[in-house]
């Protein structure tokens, strides 16, 4: 019953404690704030540092060099644009050195709209980060998945982005991460920080268990021949919604397909749903230029041409310069829940 | 005129490089700073031997036999008193070397063969540093601590604070040397290394290197920045900085050995700066033509050498020879060696993972692709 938040946290101290993790850093990450989303809140390796994007991705690469295993975090994906060099120059360490330099690092970051974050805390960062070549990149739906996938991300020696979908944070799964107590008011009073003073504060952990989501394996979370919704991250919970509502109220059926991983994505299962249902639907909340959903598109038209019924379809954020704070502009920017029953619809309906 | 243009326009001779004294000396001098002279021929040897393989990779990037040249000719005294000094070794009880692109004496010095530089520049399947990927001078040598060396400016900086947390937790006294040009202290990213190193409790075991040789590509430093010296910088940091004549081996070598032994001992940065020249322009896209406007490191040392008795004309010639027939051997050999192929472009971009379903052991091109 954990939240995605408390479930990264656990799966860092998890980290800490069993697979060498030396240092949790960032902005306002160690105490007393313990990260901006309480996701760093009472891990023993957890330090603040300068407000300086570039040190923090440029310390990781060197703590990893000497052979420390860090997680640091931008604390807003707007952040890492003035990083983006260094990133490419941390997925390409393995490559240009050939073979010498293993880059162990994970970065974290929240990402995506649904929090009212206004122009500079809403923006999107999986197809940028899809560019990073070297790079791995995850972003959970759910909080056992985020705990699988923040641990899958420690124990691969390769760079590895975790994008938290920042509108889900304080989502709870129902189910339960391994080790976690079965009710969230015992969880929280256990890890959560008080508010107020905390000085004094220390976490009780779980006795918590390995779980690893492995890196480049979709989950299906819904099975139906009627079309195929690719879809990671915040809108999972709405493409799931969308697809129950028309199950429910037309008899549509859907296979929804969580990528989980950005990079490298689940090939086989996509393609296996296409040639099953023939109509895609590819949904994200990232602006639809240049959008990571435009290489699936890409695929699927090379790859199954001739197994689609009708024209694939994206749905995808607008491109504008960025998500204005009244809510007019991210309802109408954005995909939501309505929209992607509509796309939904029109997908089953449209005659083949 | 030789491709390199490594021969002197015709100015009138200089006063004659004979020996002056009958005794060989002990100690060779500068100023108030002294070298042993033992240690001055090694330094003096190794400047040579990097100059002939700089002069031999110039000469490739002209000749078809590679497509780009970089390097550090002029900066050989620094070079090699650092590469004679580093603790070398692999893990934070030795030193990291963060550098950029002009550093070969710094491996040749710590004992690098000069087939691994030419097999870089060569782009061979053989080359240890990057594969044939990589420009010249880009080196990575996991079992020496040197990271790989990229041709973003200054990025270095930001990471030398990470390899510095380590050896800081570490204890011992293995440091991190970070080296980059003046121009590139424009980026923010040296001001990250300056603070991130003085953290309140936390300061860090970093040598700041900078050679300033006062051009970025064309620009001049004065017509870009106020500073005089890029020492003043430390300051607000309090930071401990040093500002020597790269040109002089003797001020160059005494610095570094202060420098690195405060780092050492004190778990503390430090910021030197050393005033060096450029012989050959930015790199081969400029032309790589030899600046007779600019002091020669090299040539004063010579006159340095001789006029104090530790060497005489005749071996000064034979080191040469000897330096260039190494040179010339290197490339012989490396351009024999094999090229990489198509299969090798994917190869090496992820360690073997144990969670990875897509990539368990390397790319191997898109996901799912047949």
């Amino acid at each position: 019953m954990a939240s995605i938040a408390q479930a990264v946290r656990m799966a860092l101290h998890y980290g800490e404690t069993y697979l060498g993790v030396t240092d949790i850093f960032g902005e306002d990450v160690g105490p007393p704030l313990g990260g901006v989303f309480t996701v760093t809140q009472g891990l023993k390796t957890a330090w603040n540092t300068p407000l300086d994007e570039r040190g923090i991705i440029g310390t990781a690469m060197g703590i990893a060099y000497a052979g420390g295993r860090p997680v640091c975090e931008i604390q807003f994906c707007d952040y890492a644009l003035n990083v983006m060099d260094l990133l490419q120059v941390a997925g390409n360490q393995r490559w240009a050195s050939g073979g010498e330099f293993d880059l162990p690092i994970v970065v974290m970051t929240p990402t995506g709209a649904g929090i009212r974050g206004s122009i500079y805390h809403s923006h999107s960062f999986e197809s940028w980060a899809s560019r990073l070549a070297g790079w791995k990149i995850v972003c959970p739906s759910n909080a056992l998945d985020a705990y699988g996938l923040m641990i899958a991300a420690i124990k691969d020696p390769n760079p590895v982005f975790v994008l938290l979908p920042k509108a889900l944070l304080r989502a709870r799964d129902d189910r339960r991460i391994p080790g976690e107590p079965d009710d969230p008011d015992e969880l929280s009073r256990m890890i959560d920080a008080p508010v107020g003073d905390r000085s004094n504060w220390q976490p009780q952990w779980p006795e918590l268990q390995e779980y690893v989501v492995p890196i480049g394996k979709a989950d299906l979370v819904r099975e139906g021949a009627d079309g195929t919704v690719i879809c990671y991250g915040r809108l999972v919970p709405l493409c799931t919604q969308a697809a129950d509502e028309l199950a429910r109220d037309h008899g549509h059926r859907f296979d929804v397909i969580d990528l989980r991983s950005i990079f490298p994505y689940d090939w086989p299962l996509i393609s296996e749903s296409v040639r099953k249902t023939g109509r895609v639907l590819i949904v994200n909340e990232d602006t639809e230029v240049t959008n990571f959903g435009e290489h699936l598109l890409r695929r699927v038209i090379d790859e199954h041409f001739y197994d689609l019924l009708v024209r694939p379809r994206t749905l995808l954020g607008k491109h504008v310069p960025g998500i204005g704070m009244n809510q007019v502009y991210e309802t109408n920017s954005v995909p939501q829940l309505g929209d992607i029953r509509a796309a939904l619809r029109e997908l089953a309906t449209d005659p083949a | 005129m030789s491709e390199t243009n490594e021969e002197p326009p015709d100015f009138p001779p200089g006063p004659a490089r004979r020996v002056a004294r009958t005794a060989a000396p002990s100690v060779i001098r500068s100023g108030r700073e002294v070298m042993s002279v033992e240690l001055a021929l090694t330094v003096f040897r190794q400047m040579i031997r990097t100059r002939a393989l700089e002069e031999r990779s110039i000469k490739m990037s002209k000749s078809g036999e590679a497509y780009f040249w970089i390097g550090g000719p002029g900066e050989e005294a620094f070079n090699v008193s650092l590469g004679l000094q580093v603790h070398k070794g692999f893990g934070p009880a030795y030193d990291y070397l963060h550098l950029h692109y002009r550093n070969a004496g710094v491996l040749l010095a710590m004992g690098m063969p000069m087939i691994d530089h030419v097999r870089q520049l060569a782009m061979r399947w053989t080359d240890p540093h990057s594969r044939g990927r990589n420009f010249v001078g880009h080196y990575a040598v996991r079992a020496w601590n040197v990271v790989p060396v990229t041709s973003v400016i200054e990025v270095q900086f930001a990471m030398a604070p990470g390899t510095a947390r380590v050896q800081k937790r570490y204890g011992g006294e293995g440091i991190t040397i970070v080296v980059g040009g003046e121009a590139g202290t424009a980026e923010g990213d040296f001001e990250t290394c300056l603070n991130w190193s003085t953290r309140p409790g936390f300061e860090l075991p970093v040598l700041m290197v900078v050679t300033n040789n006062r051009y970025g590509i064309s620009t001049d430093i004065r017509s870009v920045s106020v500073e005089k010296e890029i020492t003043a910088r430390a300051a607000p940091y309090g930071i401990r900085a040093e500002t020597v004549d790269g040109n002089d081996p003797v001020a160059t070598w005494n610095a570094l050995d202060r420098a690195m032994r405060y780092c050492r001992r004190e778990r503390r940065p430090f910021l030197l700066e050393a005033m060096v020249s450029r012989l050959h322009g930015h790199s081969s896209s400029s032309g790589a033509q030899r600046d007779w406007n600019e002091v020669d490191v090299l040539a004063n040392f010579e006159q340095m050498l001789i006029d104090q008795g530790a060497i005489d004309s005749a071996t000064v010639k034979t080191l040469k020879d000897e330096a260039r027939a190494e040179a010339d051997a290197a490339v012989v050999a490396a351009m024999q060696e094999p090229q990489p192929t198509p299969a090798d472009v994917y190869r090496f971009t992820y360690a073997p993972s144990p969670v990875d379903v897509v990539y368990p052991e390397d790319y191997t091109g898109l996901p799912g692709a047949c």
